[in-house]
């Protein structure tokens, strides 16, 4: 995998993540007082450093080939739970995932919960921020750490996360509001896609199994998948409206 | 108990026979590969079988 790829891959993944922290972090603040919403952040965004800078070295430790079996067969499982989500959200079997509907269910809860303050700051504010950053952002770092430890560069992954946290904080500061045009659901479908095209790729490189032609097949794969996923799509809807 | 609860959610969702479907192609790959073998192919055909069954599931349940 080429050092562009594999940084477009961690952006593009990492993005969404955040953009879905972001409306978290947003319906706490703007409900809960910033104060506590932004120490919720600030308190998971050590918890997640911490995770990152405990796991890479010790995956350094691992032989490549049981490494890439291990990050392939997690990568498979956890990338077809999103291809399937996609899948079924593009086809029309499931609701499509919209940031401003859930930022008003989160803004409307949490204006509804008591008030309890612990440490000086609003407990709620801050448990809501801290979770919802920690549970968004263990996917970046799951998707960091596997993604740079099998090419054994996980500096250039993490300077992709690294981008796409600081273009959303950005324009979450600036309109602060949720991130509801961006395209969500074509960037959960991608990251679906890339998330199984990798887990195919190692787990095969894992087993022991050659790629004819090596990396160069990476796209090969990638082709498959997408074809695969596009052919999913077609098929459903076409079900879908056989039965509607 | 809740940390053990929170990886499985993370990692197999809430299709469990999707993962265990991984894991089974996995398997399957590695054996016939020690048979000396270059199976490439198997992984990339089971994920298909895989997402389509998982796909039937969901979709069958929705309707």
């Amino acid at each position: 995998m080429t050092a562009a790829f594999l940084v477009a891959s961690a952006f593009v993944a990492s993005a969404v993540e955040f953009v879905e922290a972001l409306t978290i972090v947003l319906a706490s603040g703007l409900t809960r007082g910033w104060r506590s919403s932004l120490t919720g952040l600030a308190a998971a965004t050590v918890v997640l450093a911490v995770i990152v800078a405990a796991l890479g070295p010790t995956l350094k430790l691992i032989p490549i080939d049981a490494l890439r079996l291990v990050v392939g067969a997690l990568l498979l499982a956890f990338g077809l739970q999103w291809l399937r989500k996609a899948i079924l959200r593009a086809s029309g079997y499931k609701p499509l995932h919209d940031e401003a509907a859930i930022f008003a269910r989160e803004a409307a809860e949490a204006r509804s919960a008591a008030t309890d303050v612990r440490a000086g700051l609003d407990w709620y504010g801050f448990t809501l921020s801290f979770k919802g950053v920690l549970l968004e952002g263990l996917e970046v770092a799951f998707i960091v750490v596997t993604f740079g430890s099998t090419q054994g560069n996980i500096g250039l992954a993490a300077l992709g996360a690294g981008i796409a946290l600081v273009l959303v904080a950005a324009v979450g500061v600036f309109v602060r509001a949720p991130l509801s045009r961006v395209p969500e659901n074509t960037m959960k479908f991608a990251v679906g896609v890339m998330l199984t095209t990798f887990g195919i790729f190692w787990a095969t490189e894992g087993v022991g199994a050659h790629w004819p032609g090596d990396d160069a097949s990476l796209p090969g794969v990638l082709a498959f998948v997408v074809l695969l996923a596009f052919a999913a799509v077609a098929l459903l809807r076409r079900r879908r409206v056989a039965f509607a | 108990m809740r940390f053990f609860l929170f990886l499985w959610d993370f990692v197999v969702g809430d299709d469990w026979r999707a993962a265990a479907g991984v894991a089974v192609a996995i398997g399957a790959a590695a054996a016939i590969v020690a048979a000396g073998v270059n199976d490439w192919w198997l992984i990339p055909l089971g994920v298909a079988v895989v997402l389509a069954l998982s796909l039937r599931r969901e979709t069958r349940r929705a309707r």
